[in-house]
Parts: C-alpha cells; sequence; structure tokens
C-alpha cells in the first residue's frame, strides 16, 4: 500500500495566492490609518509649537494688526463652559447609568438604553440649536450657560452607558455580600458597587470631558465667543475652540499661526485625558 | 402557631426586609428611574422644541423646502435640496474611501494581528476618534485643500478628465476635500465598531474551517458572512457621524448652495449652512427655515442610528 504524494493543484495556488493578496491589503489598510494620524499630529505640532508660548497662556486676544497676544480668556471660557456642562450633564448620565445597570431588567430600560445610544448619534449641531432655543430664545441673548446645555445634551449619552457598563463589571458576589450583612440595596449600590466601579466611572467621565472641551459647533450661537474677559455664566464666552475656527478663516497669517497653537493645546489636553483613561483603567475590574 | 415551619419563618422575612418594603430602596429605585425618564425625554423635548422654532418655515413651504433648490434670505425663498445632496454626496465619497479600509483594519485587527500590536494600534485609532472636528478642518484648510488643489485634482482631470465627476477648475474646497476629510473621521468608527463585532463570532467557527483546511483569508471569508450585518450596522453609524459632522466639512466643502456633479465643485451641507448662517440670521423666517434643516438633520441621523444600533446589537449581544 503506498500513498499518493501530495501534488498541488491549481485551485491550491489560486487560493493561496488570493488568501497572501487579501491579507498584504489588510496589513496595507492598517498601515494606510495611521498615516492621516501622523500627518494630523506632525503638522499640529510642528505648527504649533513654534507659536505656542507662555504669552498664549496669560495675554488676552490683541485687536487685528497688532501682533502677539493670546487667549488666556479662551482658556478659561473653554474651562468655564465645560463646567457648566459637566454641572448639569454629569448627575443626569451617572444616575441614569446607575438606574440601568442595577434596575435594567425590564422594558422601560431597555428603551432607555436604546434611546441613549440614538442620543450620542445626534450630531452635535443639532444640540447647539435645542440650547438656542431653549436657552438663548428665552434669555435673549447669548450666554455661557447656552453653551454649557448644548455641552450637557452631548456628554449625558457617554456618561450614562460608560458608568452603566462599568457598574456592570462588578462581581455579584460583592452584592450577596453586602445584601447578606443587611445593609439595604440602595446602600450596597452607593457604598459597595459604585465605589467598586469608581474608578470605571471616571473614566467615562474624562472621556465625556474630552469630548465636549473638542466641541466647536454647539458654541457657534449658545456661548458665541467673546474676545474679552467673562466668567460670568450670563455673557457670551470665547472658547478655544471657536477661536481656531475665527482664527483659521482670518486672512492675518499670525492668527492663523495661533490657531494652530490653540489646536495643539487643544490636542494635547484631549490625548493627555485619553492617556489618562489608559492609566486608570489598568485595574481590576475595569480591564478590557 | 402561625408559622408552619421554617422555610415560611423565611419567606415571611423574605417579604419584610425584600428591597420592596425598604423606603431607602423605593427611593433610590424612582429617583435613579426619573433620571433616566429625563434622558428619555430629552429626545423628544429636542425634536418638539425645534418643530416648534421651525413651524412658520414648515407652514410656509410644506414640502417643496426638500425640493426646492433656491436659497435666497433676501427674497425669503428657502429650499433645502443642495444642502440635503451636499450631505448626501460628501457622507457617500467618504464611506466609499473609508469602509473598504475600515474593514480591512477591523481584519487585521481581531484576526492577524499579535495583540503586541492590536493594542498600541486600537489605541491610535481610538486617538484618531478623539481629535477633535475642529483641529481636522483646521489641518484641512492648510493642508488638505492645498494638496487636493496642486496633486489630486490635476491628477484626475488629466487622465479622468472625461467623466463629469472630474469637470472645473481644480479649486481645492470643495465636494473631493469634505468627502476625503469625513472618510477621515469615520474610519475609527467604522473601524473599531467592525472589530468588536468580528471578535464576537465564535472562536469555533475560526477552528472549524481552518481544520478544513481552508486557507486563513477563506476562513476570514466566513467570519465575514457571520458578522455581516453588525458590519453594516458599523457602516450606518460612521454614515451618522459623517451626516452630522460640521466644522471640518464647513471649512473645507466651499459653501456654496449649488447641486454640481463635478466633485472639483464647492458644495454646502446642512449642517455647515446652520452653523456659517445661524448668527448672521436676522429675519425670523431665515431662523426658522435653519432649524427646520436642524429637525431634518435630526430626523435623518436618529433613524440611521437606530438601524445601526439594531443591528450592532443583534450581533454582539446574541452571542455573549
Amino acid at each position: 500500500m503506498s500513498i499518493t504524494p501530495f501534488v498541488p493543484s491549481w485551485q491550491y495556488y489560486r487560493r493561496k495566492i488570493a488568501g497572501a493578496t487579501m491579507l498584504a491589503l489588510c496589513y496595507l489598510s492598517a498601515v494606510l490609518a495611521i498615516v492621516p494620524l501622523v500627518l494630523i499630529f506632525f503638522y499640529t505640532i510642528n505648527r504649533g509649537v513654534s507659536y505656542l508660548n507662555l504669552d498664549f497662556f496669560i495675554q488676552m486676544p490683541k485687536p487685528v494688526g497688532e501682533p502677539g497676544g493670546g487667549m488666556a480668556n479662551a482658556i478659561v471660557g473653554t474651562l468655564v463652559l465645560v463646567a457648566t456642562g459637566s454641572a448639569i450633564g454629569l448627575p443626569i448620565g451617572i444616575l441614569t447609568g446607575i438606574y440601568l445597570a442595577e434596575f435594567g431588567n425590564n422594558k422601560f430600560a431597555y428603551f432607555a438604553r436604546f434611546m441613549t445610544d440614538v442620543l450620542s448619534g445626534v450630531p452635535s449641531i443639532v444640540a447647539g440649536v435645542v440650547a438656542y432655543g431653549l436657552v438663548v430664545v428665552p434669555m435673549k441673548h447669548f450666554s455661557a450657560a447656552a453653551g454649557g446645555v448644548a455641552l450637557a445634551i452631548l456628554m449625558i449619552p457617554t456618561v450614562t452607558r460608560t458608568t452603566e457598563e462599568m457598574i456592570r463589571l462588578v462581581p455579584h458576589s460583592y452584592r450577596e455580600a453586602a445584601l447578606a450583612l443587611g445593609i439595604p440595596m440602595w446602600k450596597t449600590t452607593m457604598q459597595i458597587v459604585v465605589r467598586t466601579a469608581f474608578r470605571g466611572i471616571i473614566t467615562g467621565i474624562l472621556l465625556s470631558i474630552a469630548r465636549i472641551a473638542g466641541e466647536t459647533a454647539p458654541l457657534l450661537f449658545t456661548a458665541l465667543g467673546n474676545r474679552f474677559w467673562s466668567t460670568s455664566l450670563d455673557q457670551p464666552i470665547g472658547s478655544l475652540t471657536v477661536f481656531i475656527y475665527d482664527y483659521a478663516k482670518a486672512p492675518f497669517e499670525d492668527w492663523n499661526n495661533q490657531a494652530w497653537a490653540a489646536a495643539l493645546v487643544l490636542i494635547i489636553l484631549i490625548s493627555g485625558l485619553s492617556l489618562a483613561v489608559r492609566v486608570v483603567t489598568r485595574s481590576k475590574f475595569v480591564q478590557r | 402557631m402561625k408559622y408552619q415551619n421554617q422555610e415560611s419563618i423565611v419567606s415571611h422575612l423574605r417579604l419584610k426586609t425584600s428591597p420592596r418594603h425598604n423606603l431607602g430602596d423605593v427611593v433610590f429605585k424612582y429617583t435613579t428611574m426619573i433620571f433616566a425618564l429625563i434622558v428619555l425625554s430629552l429626545i423628544l423635548l429636542m425634536g418638539y422644541e425645534m418643530y416648534q422654532d421651525s413651524k412658520p418655515s414648515i407652514l410656509k413651504f410644506g414640502w417643496s423646502f426638500l425640493t426646492g433648490t433656491t436659497w435666497d434670505p433676501v427674497q425669503e425663498e428657502y429650499g433645502a435640496l443642495p444642502f440635503i445632496f451636499g450631505t448626501l454626496v460628501s457622507s457617500a465619497i467618504a464611506l466609499v474611501i473609508a469602509l473598504p479600509l475600515s474593514i480591512g483594519i477591523a481584519i487585521f485587527l481581531s484576526e492577524l494581528a499579535p495583540p503586541r500590536l492590536e493594542r498600541p494600534l486600537s489605541f491610535l485609532i481610538e486617538l484618531l476618534a478623539g481629535i477633535p472636528s475642529i483641529v481636522y478642518g483646521l489641518w484641512g484648510i492648510f493642508v488638505l485643500v492645498p494638496w487636493i488643489r496642486t496633486s489630486i485634482e490635476p491628477f484626475f482631470s488629466r487622465h479622468l478628465g472625461f467623466l463629469p465627476i472630474f469637470h472645473g477648475a481644480p479649486y481645492g474646497f470643495g465636494m473631493l476635500a469634505a468627502g476625503l476629510i469625513l472618510s477621515i473621521m469615520v474610519l475609527p468608527i467604522i473601524a473599531s465598531i467592525s472589530r468588536d463585532v468580528l471578535k464576537s463570532v465564535p472562536q469555533t467557527q475560526r477552528e472549524a474551517s481552518l481544520g478544513l483546511g481552508a486557507t486563513k483569508w477563506q476562513s476570514i471569508r466566513l467570519i465575514l458572512k457571520d458578522a455581516k450585518s453588525g458590519i453594516l450596522g458599523a457602516t450606518l453609524l460612521g454614515l451618522g457621524r459623517a451626516i452630522g459632522e460640521t466644522m471640518a466639512v464647513t471649512m473645507v466643502i466651499g459653501n456654496r448652495p449649488t447641486i454640481s456633479y463635478s466633485l472639483f465643485d464647492p458644495g454646502y451641507t446642512m449642517a455647515s449652512v446652520i452653523a456659517n448662517e445661524f448668527t448672521e440670521a436676522t429675519s425670523s423666517m431665515y431662523i426658522s427655515a435653519l432649524i427646520e434643516i436642524a429637525l431634518l438633520l435630526f430626523v435623518m441621523t436618529i433613524i440611521v442610528n437606530m438601524l445601526a444600533r439594531i443591528l450592532v446589537w443583534s450581533v454582539t449581544r446574541s452571542t455573549r
């Protein structure tokens, strides 16, 4: 009895070659995906660094024609807007997340979860239009508060879903142990479950802050922008993103350069937050 | 004796101490539920608010708002077709470019890459998704648009200039620039969700096909077949992002309300007309028309996102 030797047919080679080609294309697309990232970072750092100096952080914007100046008011404005948005959005988002995780096995919760995901796909400019109708029209003028409302609408879905996911990761035995000790359920949730998931929840908060700090469209006709110092919620307020928009469109080279510097600050801020999230999530319960 | 056996004592005690009977638990449950209700009603509130604000325009123009091609604030005549056209075309260009690349990346991340490579690459793609759209726009104005003007557009008009989509002067700002920048922006979304979808296909599928002698690529094709609806969902999520993207597009599309078949010509999208003209809108009918466009955008993205979520959920949930 002899064993017939394996003679590869042409189909064998065909599928080998087809396979190798397609796999090569997959590798290629992975490389191609990195290209725009590298290009954007390269240009922003390259052009931003040379115009980034102390003045940028502590000076006010100068009128057209005068060189120099900074964006101190815009940096503070962004902080005020993010803080206002967080003050409204975080409690709503976190408590909704807790509800969905702890009491979320009914039709209402499924529907709420679904609509939260849908809400996260609503364009940011639409949030701006809504905040305009809800806040700017009744107040009769643009204000930081309106910008905060728009940003809150945008951050709620992210916070809700990450809070829910992080709480769900807490092992069930923790709840059982607490309940067995006679602790009421709400205390178990707040003091055992939420505390265990705390780092994960912080992650969600940081990610949503990173998202709203970079928003421009919802601020255009809510917070409007302001070239002067203001921290009042009642007044229009400047922000880094709106400044980048105005300065990028402007026909003055000095302003264009400052736009790059502001973009660099923004990218550092947001990438820094993402990196912080990476570090924070290296704990036991939030590993992906 | 009131209690016949131990079991009934336990069940009685459980009733007494069950969450239903603890006031704190009841308060806690309904407080959190109210917040969930707030989130739910937020969507309704948004739709209602925009419907109310756009009523003058809806009543005046009716359905012709969707088919009208004139956008003339001076004559108070508003038709949204050029913007709808611009939004759909720029999103379509974005998907045509981004979809094959994203699927390639997703396959690479879920099937080919060693964990050592997969994690950093996933992180880089997350970073790409996190770059604010204003920074994309800035980069678009000063880097992408000049490059398109001097390299891409002359190349296409020289070699494929007989096609109507490559007619016209190489201006840089226009539909092509908008489509390209959108493709970069939707790529990380489609890629990362497709990766999750591919990963949720059971390992036994891979083992079975490889065990039958399939090549790696043949096995991947089977997995892609299983993940089809999930990848479609991921694509729709990308589409939703492309439709609603505002700043980057506004900065590179040229902002002219015309319907042109050439990709080189400037266009205008629904989101960018709102961003550009809202603060300049003086008459109430002008604002009302812009809000009606926002309402249209809202409805479009809600429908797209609902379909997308249903598709993605159907894949990633059933295999859990």
